[in-house]
Parts: structure tokens; sequence; C-alpha cells
């Protein structure tokens, strides 16, 4: 092909390539408009810290990637057959300086990520209490085939499919298990997940900083109802909370043994609902039916009946 | 066709090279099977104390038992052993009868084995009864279903020897089942240390 | 009775729902079209003596691709039909798949992608190219070879057997995470499909897996020390070094959950004492490993593919070495970033985070390595080249990706979201799938003896491209947004939709590109450009000192090796005279095809409990395994004489083909009027119609 023609065709791919990308670039911009994107719409300290961290990093490695791979298509541009003016030196035998950059680069900038990243790790590790002058309040989280129960153990209520929390006080989130395969808790506008797993108990610590109502789901697939098994996460002021949970109180919906049993039946696409009342250490009665285990072969829920009257 | 002595000496390189090829790839292959093992061994680690509320270790492994096959394992690679340098003499004589011995040593611990395994079955304590056991047996077990298979390729190779004599081939094949026999041993010092032993400190 | 006989075979079990029987209906067509065929042109037993029976890696090799390309369409429909449901089910709808559905479908897509087109395909070009590099003539054990590829093909049809019987595969995602994959919760046959296609397959990539280490190691040609082995040598060895370590977790693990699930074991379980977390330690210990076991020929492939198309010899041997080296060692020592979100201490997760970090550094110094080779060259653009050009931009982005997820507190947030699947399916589409297709489009002319179609290629590899930014940088912002991956349906107000749409358009395209590979191959069949020489691209390697397709035993005589680069110093020496000498060759058996036979009923009969078979299956594997490994003829010998007559009647059969054939490569709208003109003279043709 004459120099000229391949001149312009290769003007041609770059100029379709980059037309390409600022109209997939204004397509998604457009479909983004109004929309909860979750992770860049952070509405508590830990999701802002998140979000922080990821943008530092993203942008130390296109600070670092990008010149690479446009050295990269630049070298091959430059070399190209076609082009006499070129140097080739098909047998040129690079010393220990290459060698030496090429590890030292990379090397370094995994070194920076690591320091970065390792006193980020237990910053932000979920377990962390989060210190604020604020006391302190406990959610129990437990999930279910394809439902959230959340059991409010200060307050003595529960809810299922919203929880309920007040702005600026840290919660820590106790999260387990029943009857059912793994989760995980999410609320992407408040913080990153942790899995609720039958006979463990992990805690994830969140503070939500703006009032609202936040979408939450389980991140990890559970069976049939994965995908309808949805919560709402309701920030509201501390004193709206305290007036909340005295209404629920009100209500005459006792979460009893009968009532949680058929709840831990697999349903999907469970309405929410709020329990005026909860017996004392659920929770823990929840975990324990997995950590004392028998050695049966039954479904979960039969064992849940064990359980339950075990105590 | 004539068969000149260099084509003769050609082919003898090239078999030569083949066994060690083969010598080679069956430690892969036994590095491999190890690596197996490791898992089991992980797995009986991390759930030998979750016995589900019943008997744990000390209560249904019996150390004699355990010794005697530990023993009849030892002996049997020593006569395997010496087996194999018989093999390498060319003496066939020796060579059956020396792996008839580690044969009928190996029979024996597989049928303690067994015995152990069903007389724990009979009272009730099964695979599925909980953690421990289901580890205990898939880790004991597999490292038995390898002594049978060791079995079943000592007795098919020492037919095979005994008909078609001690030729380059099947020395070959008593090299590789004699490193087999060995690993099977060695694995066994590991099971009864961390499994049988263990269970009583 | 009836249960003795046939287990837990019910007629329920036979296909009664429209996609059972679709899929059902599929492969007999298929089956029915291949016996007839072969029948047609009586060639069952040619079938059976040079293609089945064969021990012959290029031959295997050529299976392995032709099962792989199958596997990847099959693949590739389920995809699409994912991309479909997702983009039409919101809010009320619920799209045309059940939620169960669904989960078998992404299920069964990433076991096929993973296990069967992309190990397909590397093992195809391991036997077929890695044999030729070092001078070899076969693989250290031809038995174990054929015996790899049958388990592979009865791991293939046990992944698709469930169409025919049981009506269900696995739901729980490609690795069946416990206890979901558990009886408790899976109490179909699904997951025990995925078990035995799994483990049968898995156990001939073990099998595979030494036997490419043997030959490596012991059977390169005189004077090819391991420092002067060729790049894609390197990147398998590397590759089945991990392979033999990890597989057997993966063949440990499999069995602790078939336990679990045949004989009520505890190892998984919720309750029992068993502990479902440490099933995910030791899957993704195998599963991690995977998938450089899976890029690290890719790299190799590149790596020959830049230095061939530069027209230079590598930057820097050693780094690139030691960069393949360090990424097999490290891929060991990462795998807990699968589950950061498990609730491990922030010490543990901060090691396995920094591990990762580790790993990317030998894989940037490939780049760079790469980076200066093209330096000073003098490139061409053919089809290899564009594919490497088009993986460093793919492979970047998802290797970006990477490192930000390798950050504990970011993963806390993206882990199982749509940025997740678009990170590994970049580096997966980029770094394995398109360094298949740079390696394919590379050898084609090594393996068929004619030059590939370059203009369809082009095409074909644009589809790629354009199609994969459109499919995969929306899944990135659905990250963003909090999507999870693996839902069925979703709301409106989440404003995922637009974004499902764009990448379902992706997907076509892509689909499209894949069409005109088919189509690009099947151009090139009939175009056949001849490749005279053996060594088309003016190579570097001793794959390219051989004809263009290799004789069966690859070279009349075993070259001696002096450099790197061994062909490149050949021609500069002057190539060496032709000598003869006796070959010994290995003899076809069948000893492959019955034990995978037998191996694939036993699997069947674990999977629906037919006891009476297990045993006799197992039974067929040690006879047959018997009468194989005391057979003591299992070779053959080729006189130096013969190998004279068979050299000089390919030369002239090869002086019969015009030197340089120069005719431009068909473009798609020839292609289109030749294939019509094909069809339009077989109608015409008097020869079917009855009188």
């Amino acid at each position: 092909m004459p120099k000229k023609e391949k001149k312009n065709s290769l003007l041609k791919i770059l100029g379709l390539i980059l037309l390409g990308l600022i109209i997939l670039g204004f397509t998604i911009k457009t479909f983004l408009h109004g929309h909860n994107v979750a992770l860049f719409n952070p509405k508590g300290m830990i999701a802002h810290e998140q979000l922080r961290l990821m943008l530092l990093t993203a942008g130390i490695l296109l600070a670092a990637a990008l010149p690479v791979v446009a050295v990269l298509y630049f070298t091959a541009w430059k070399y190209r057959e076609s082009n006499k003016k070129a140097k080739h030196e098909p047998d040129s035998r690079h010393g220990w300086l290459l060698n030496a950059v090429i590890w030292l680069i990379p090397g370094i900038i995994a070194i920076i990520l690591s320091l970065i990243m390792w006193p980020a790790t237990h910053r932000l590790a979920p377990q962390k209490p989060i210190a604020a002058d604020a006391k302190p309040m406990t959610i129990q989280v437990v999930s279910m085939r394809w439902k959230w129960l959340f059991i409010y153990p200060e307050q003595k209520i529960a809810t299922v499919n919203y929880v309920q929390l007040p702005a600026n006080i840290p919660v820590q989130f106790e999260l387990t298990a029943d009857d059912a395969p793994m989760s995980s808790f999410w609320i992407p506008n408040l913080s990153g997940m942790l899995y609720t797993m039958t006979g463990h108990s992990n805690h994830l610590n969140i503070i939500a900083d703006t009032l609202g109502d936040y979408p939450g789901r389980s991140g990890e697939i559970n069976g049939a109802g994965f995908a309808g098994m949805q919560f709402t996460a309701r920030v509201s002021t501390a004193a709206d909370f305290k007036s909340w949970a005295e209404g629920v109180r009100m209500l005459d919906t006792p979460l009893d043994t009968t009532t949680y049993d058929t709840l831990l039946k697999p349903s999907e696409n469970n309405a929410q609902a709020s329990y005026s009342s909860v017996e004392d250490g659920l929770y823990d009665t929840i975990l324990m039916k997995y950590m004392n285990a028998g050695g049966h072969d039954h479904t979960g829920h039969d064992n849940a009946e064990h359980g339950a009257h075990h105590e | 066709m004539a068969h000149t002595v260099a084509a003769e000496l050609e082919l003898e390189s090239h078999e030569a090279a083949a066994d060690d090829r083969v010598m080679f790839g069956f430690w892969v292959y036994l590095m491999t099977d190890l690596l197996m093992f490791a898992v089991l061994f992980a797995v009986y680690a991390v759930l030998h104390g979750n016995t589900a509320g019943g008997p744990a270790g000390n209560e249904l492994f019996s150390k004699p038992l355990a010794l005697t096959e530990t023993l009849l394992l030892l002996t049997s690679s020593f006569t395997c052993g010496l087996g194999m340098i018989a093999a390498r003499r060319g003496n066939k004589a020796q060579v059956l009868s020396w792996f008839m011995v580690t044969f009928l040593l190996g029979l024996t611990f597989l049928g303690l084995e067994l015995r152990e395994f069903s007389q724990l079955i009979h009272e009730g304590h099964t695979l599925s009864s909980s953690a421990f056991l289901s580890s205990f047996f898939v880790l004991v077990g597999t490292h038995g279903l390898h002594i049978t298979s060791g079995l079943l390729w000592m007795g098919t190779t020492l037919v095979f020897v005994k008909k078609r004599g001690l030729n380059r081939h099947m020395v070959r094949k008593l090299s590789l089942l004699s490193l087999f026999w060995h690993f099977l041993d060695i694995v066994w010092i590991f099971i009864f240390t961390v499994v049988y032993l263990m269970a009583f400190v | 009775m009836k249960e003795f006989l046939i287990g837990r075979l019910t007629r329920h079990a036979l296909p009664h729902e429209w996609f059972t029987i679709g899929g059902t209906a599929a492969f007999v067509l298929m089956a029915v079209f291949v016996i007839a065929i072969l029948t047609w042109t009586k060639r069952w037993r040619w079938l059976w003596n040079e293609w089945l029976t064969s021990v012959d890696p290029k031959k295997i090799g050529i299976m392995y691709f032709l099962v792989a390309g199958f596997m990847l369409v099959r693949g590739g429909l389920d995809a699409i039909m994912m991309w479909l449901q997702q983009a039409i089910s919101v809010d009320g709808a619920h799209g045309y798949l059940t939620a169960d559905h669904f989960q078998q479908i992404f299920t069964a897509h990433g076991n096929i992608m993973v296990f069967f087109v992309a190990m397909g395909f590397i093992f195809g070009l391991i036997n077929y190219i890695v044999p030729l590099q070092i001078g070899a003539r076969d693989l250290a054990s031809p038995f174990l070879n054929t015996l790899g590829f049958w388990l592979y093909v009865a791991g293939v049809i046990m992944v698709n057997l469930f169409f025919v019987l049981g009506g269900e595969y696995a739901a729980t995602g490609w690795l069946a995470i416990a206890p979901l994959s558990g009886i408790d919760f899976s109490p179909g046959v699904g997951v025990d499909y995925w078990i035995w296609s799994l483990q049968i397959s898995g156990i001939g990539t073990t099998l595979g897996g030494i036997n490419f280490i043997m030959t490596i190691l012991k059977m390169r040609a005189p004077g090819m020390t391991l420092w002067k082995m060729p790049m894609f040598t390197w990147g398998s060895l590397c590759s089945m070094v991990m392979a033999v370590m990890v597989f057997p977790l993966l063949t440990a693990t499999l069995f602790l959950l078939f336990f679990d699930r045949y004989f009520g074991a505890h190892f998984f379980t919720a309750l029992g004492g068993g502990d479902p977390m440490m099933y995910t330690n030791l899957i993704w210990m195998w599963g991690h490993p995977e998938v450089y076991i899976l890029v690290l020929p890719a790299f190799g492939v590149f790596a020959e593919v830049v230095t061939t198309f530069s027209r230079k010899r590598i930057a820097s041997y050693t780094s690139c070495v030691l960069a393949m080296i360090g990424v097999s060692v490290f891929a060991l020592s990462v795998w807990l970033h699968h589950f950061f979100t498990m609730g491990a201490g922030a010490n543990v997760n901060a090691f396995f985070g920094v591990m990762t970090m580790v790993i990317a550094v030998p894989t940037s110094v490939l780049f760079l390595v790469w980076v200066a080779t093209m330096h000073k060259g003098r490139i061409r653009f053919d089809t290899p080249m564009l594919w490497f050009l088009g993986f460093v931009a793919v492979f970047t982005i998802g290797g970006l990706a990477g490192v930000v997820l390798a950050v504990p507190p970011a993963d806390f947030q993206l882990h199982n979201s749509l940025f997740l699947v678009a990170h590994f399916h970049s580096n997966v589409i980029g770094g394995v799938l398109f360094g298949i297709f740079a390696g394919i489009t590379y050898w084609f002319p090594k393996i068929t003896g004619f030059k590939l179609n370059e203009r369809i290629g082009r095409y074909a590899f644009w589809c790629w491209i354009v199609g994969f930014c459109m499919s995969f940088i929306p899944m990135y912002i659905l990250g963003f947004m909090g999507a999870t991956r693996r839902l069925d349906h979703y709301e409106s107000s989440t404003g995922y939709q637009p974004f499902y749409v764009l990448m379902l358009i992706g997907g076509i395209i892509i689909a499209i590109g894949v069409a005109l590979q088919i189509v690009q191959v099947i151009a090139s069949i009939i175009q056949k450009k001849r490749d005279t020489t053996g060594d088309p691209w003016d190579g570097r390697t001793l794959e390219w000192a051989s004809a263009s397709a290799p004789p069966f035993y690859n070279f009349s005589s075993i070259p001696q090796v002096t450099s790197r680069d061994a062909f490149w110093e050949m021609k500069q020496q002057g190539l060496p005279a032709k000598k003869y000498e006796d070959i010994h060759m290995p003899t076809n058996t069948a000893s492959g095809i019955y034990i995978a036979a037998f191996a694939f009923l036993a699997g069947f009969a674990f999977v629906w409990h037919i006891n009476w078979l297990v045993v006799v299956s197992i039974i067929g594997i040690i006879a047959v395994a018997i009468a194989r490994t005391f057979n003591e003829h299992t070779e053959y010998t080729i006189t130096a004489k013969e190998v004279k007559k068979i050299e000089e009647d390919r030369q002239a059969k090869v002086s019969a083909y015009r030197t340089k054939d120069n005719r431009p490569d068909m473009g798609l709208w020839e292609f289109i009027m030749v294939v019509l003109k094909f069809f339009l003279d077989a109608v015409r043709s008097k020869r079917w119609r009855t009188r």
C-alpha cells in the first residue's frame, strides 16, 4: 500500500477510535444523569474514605500506566515498516540499565501503593469501631432466604427489609445468617460490604452523615431469590430515630418463635415489616444454633425448631 | 533386515532416555498426589476439633492398633527395598519372594484399617456424624485407597514378572511401584503423627 | 429393582422444558449431521485411525482447537442470553428466563469459558507448538497426552449432558461456593454435574501438566539449555508447573464437596461442624493460580509475536523469563483477595493486598520489555501484531482495575460488582483470548500449510475491539453505580437498563467478530495460499525450521542448537544440510478413549447414584490402564531410508505449488459470492437428484 494511503488509514483509525470514545462518554453521561451512582455518592464517612482511596489508587496507576501505553503505541507507530527514517537495530543488546529501570519503576509504584494501602486497610477495617462524639449503637442483622431481619437489641424491636439509622452516630452492625447460604450485607452509599454467614458474627462499623433513604442488598449470590433480596437504609436524625423506635414498640407485632419460624421459611420480595418486640438474645440464639450443631443432616429449618426449643 | 550394532545402541540410549523421563514424570506425579494429601491434612487440622458434641479422637482411636499398622507399613517398605535390590541384580526369585512379603504386609495393614473403620461405623461413628469424623475417614481412607491401588499394582506386576521375567520394562515398573510404596509409607507417618498421636496430646 | 439399575434417574430427567428440548435437539441435529457426512464420505475408519486414536501432539492440538472453538460458541451463546435477559428484565418484567435458569446460565458460561475454551485452546497451542519449538518429535508420554485430551472431552460432554438428562446445571456461580452448593441448598443434580465435569477434565489437566513438564525439561534439542528456550516454551513451562501444583487442590476440594453431597459428610456444611469458609479458601487457592495458568502461555505468545513482527530480538530475555517465573511464584500467594469481604482481620487483608500489588510488578516488567523490543525494530502490522496491540489496551484497563480491587477497603465496595466482572473479562479476553487469537493467526500457516486471510482477520479484530468497548466500559460504570453481578432483574429507578442495552449491542458486535473469524478460516481454506517455505514470517524460533505443515515426526533430524532464537541463528549461519536417521515413533492407541469413556461413566453414575455402574466403570478404568501400561510394544521405527523417501516426496509436491502466491486476500463480499455459488452449483448438480 502506498505510504500516503497508509498514513491516512492510521489517522482514520485513530480518529474513529477517538470519536467512538467521545460518543460513548457522552452516552454514558446522559444515562448517568439523575441516578444514584452510589460509589461516587458517599453519604457516610466510611464510604467517603473508601472513595478517596479508590480515586487515589486509580490516579497513581493512571499516571504510571497511561504514559507507558502511550509510549508503546507511539513506538509501534514510529518504528513501523513503512517509516524508512526510523533506525533498525535488530541485534541491539540492552544492558543492565534497562533491566534495572523496568524492574524499579513498577517496584517503586508497588511500594508506594502498598505504603498507602497498609495503614488505610487498618484504618478502614470494618471491625474497627468508629471514633465519634456520640455514643455508638448496635444493630444486629440476620440474612435469610431471601430477606433481611434487623434486630435492635437496645431498642428491643426488629424490622424486615428496612433498617432505620440515626445520622452522625456510629452504628456497629453485627452480621449473621440463618438457614441461608453466605450472603453479604451492603449499603453502597454508606460503606463496603461484609459477608453474613451462619455460625459467624461479622462486625461492620458505619456512620451516616446525610439524611435520606439508601438502597441495600446482598452482594453474594445465595439462591433463586437473590436479585429480589433488597432493603432500604433510612437515615434520620437521632430524635426522629427515637420517635420511630417508640412508634414501633407501640405496634402489636411481636417477633415470637412462631413468627420467626414463618419468617425463616424461604420467600421472596417480602414487604417491609416492623416488629414491636423481640425476645432477648435472639441473635445469640441464632448464632448458637450453628455453633452447637448436632450431627443431624436435616435442612436448616428443622434445626431452627430444635434451636428455638433448646432455649 | 540387518540390525546394525549402531542401530541397537541407538535404540538402547533412546529407551534409557525414555526410562529417565518416566521416572522423572512419576516423581512429578507423586508431588501432585502429595499436594492432594496436603489439602486433606489441612482440612483435618481445621476440622478435627469439630466433633458436633460427639467423641473426639482420644475416645475413638487405639494407640496399639495405630502402632501395629505403622510397623507393618515400615517393614513392608523395608522388604520392598530388598525386592528392588534383587531386581537390580536381576534375581527374579528373590524379587518375587520379597514383593510377596511386602504384599502380605500391606494386605494385613489394609485389613486392620478396614476392621477399624467397620468397628467405628458399627458403633455409629460414621462419616456423616461430624466434621471431625468426615475429615478422619476421608484422610485415612484416601491413604487406604492408595494402598489398595498399590497392592493391585503389586499383584499385577508380580504376575507379569513371573510370566515375562525380569526384563528392562519390568524393572522400571518395579522402581516406580517401590517409589509409590515408599511415598505411601511417608504419608502414613504423617497420618500416624497428626491423626493418631496428636489425638492423645 | 429399578432404583438399583438406574439409580435416581427417572422419566422426569428427560427434556421437558423449552431450553432442554431445544438444547437436546441442537445436539442431536449436530450429531446427525456429522454422522451423515462421515458415512457419505466413508471416513469412519480414517477418523478413528488418523485422528481419534492418534498420539501425535499436532493432531491432538488441532482436536483441542476444534472442541474449544465449539465451546467458545456455546459459551458465547450463554453470554448473549444473559445480556438479553438483563437488557429487558426491569421492574415488573422478568425477562424470558427464570431466576434459577439465569443463574445456571452464568455458572455454565464461567465453567465453559475457563475450563473448556481457554484451557482447550491453551493446551492445543502447547501441544502443537512446544515440541516444534524445542526440537522434539513428541511429548514425553504420548499415552498421557491422548488420555488427557479425552478426559477433557469427557468433561465437555458432562457439562452439556444436563440438557439431555436432568434438566439443570449448577446455579451457584462458576465456583459453586459452599454452603450454597451443598445438598441442602442445591438438592438437584446440577451441582453434581458441575463437580464431575470439572473433576474429570481437571485430572486430564494435571496429567497434561506433568507431561508438558517432562517434555520441556527432558526432551529439548541438544544444545538448548533452559536459558535458550523460546518465550512461548517458558510461558508454557511456568504455566504447567503452576498447573501441577494447584490442580491437585481442586481435585481434593471437589472430592470433599462430593463427599458432602453423596455421603452426608460435614466438610462444608453449615451444621455438623462443617466450615464453609474453608471451601472458599481451598477453591480460590486453586482458582487464582488458574487464571495465571491461562495467561502465561498467552504472554509467551505475545513475546514471540512482538519479536517476530518487530524483526528484533527480545530486549531483555532474562527479565522476561524472570518476570514469568515471578508471576508464577506470586500467583500462589494472593488467593485471599477474592474474599477480602469475608471478614478477615486487617493484617490478613493488608498482607494479601500487598502481595497482589507485588504480582503487578512482573506483569508490568513484561510490558516494558516488549516496548523496549519494539524500539528500533521494523514493525509489520499483520493480524497477530494487531491482536497484541489490542491486548495492550484491553489488558491494561483490566490490570489497573485489578490493582484498585487489590486495595481491601476499595474492594469492600467493588467486590462482586460489575466492576469486578468487567475487570476479569478485560484481563481474560484481552490477555488470554487475544493471546490465543494471536497465537492461532501466527501459527496458522505452520499448522495448515497455507496463510490466513488477513483482510477478514482485520474486520474480525475491529469487531472484537469495538464490541468489547461497548460491552465492558458500561460494565465498569455499572460497578460504580453499585450494580451487583448475577442479577436477573432490577428496578428501573437504579438507572441500569440503558447500560445493559449498550452491553447487549456490544455483545452482538463481538458475536459478529467471532462469525468473521470463522469466515476467515473458511476463506483461507478456500483460497489455499500455500506457504511453501515453512517460514512465512521470517521467524526466529525452531518451529519455523520444519515444513508447513510439519511431517508427523516433526524434524527429519533433530537440530543442534547453539543460541537463543535458534532458527534465526541457523538462518544466519546457513541452514544445515539434510541428514537422515532412524526415527522411533509411538503407535496410536485407543486406551485414552476407553479410559476417558469409563471415567465419564463413573462420573455419570455418581451424579445419578447408580452404584453398580460406578463399580463397573472403575474396574473398566483399571483394566484398560493395566492393559496399556503392561504393553511393551508401544513404539515403531522408521528407517532413515524411509524418512528420506517421505521428505523427497514432500519436496516434489511442494515444488508443484506456485512459489510466491501474491493473490490478494479474499474479501467478505467475494466470500459470500463463493459460498452462494457453491450452494447453487450443488443444487443444480444432478448427482443427488433421483431420476
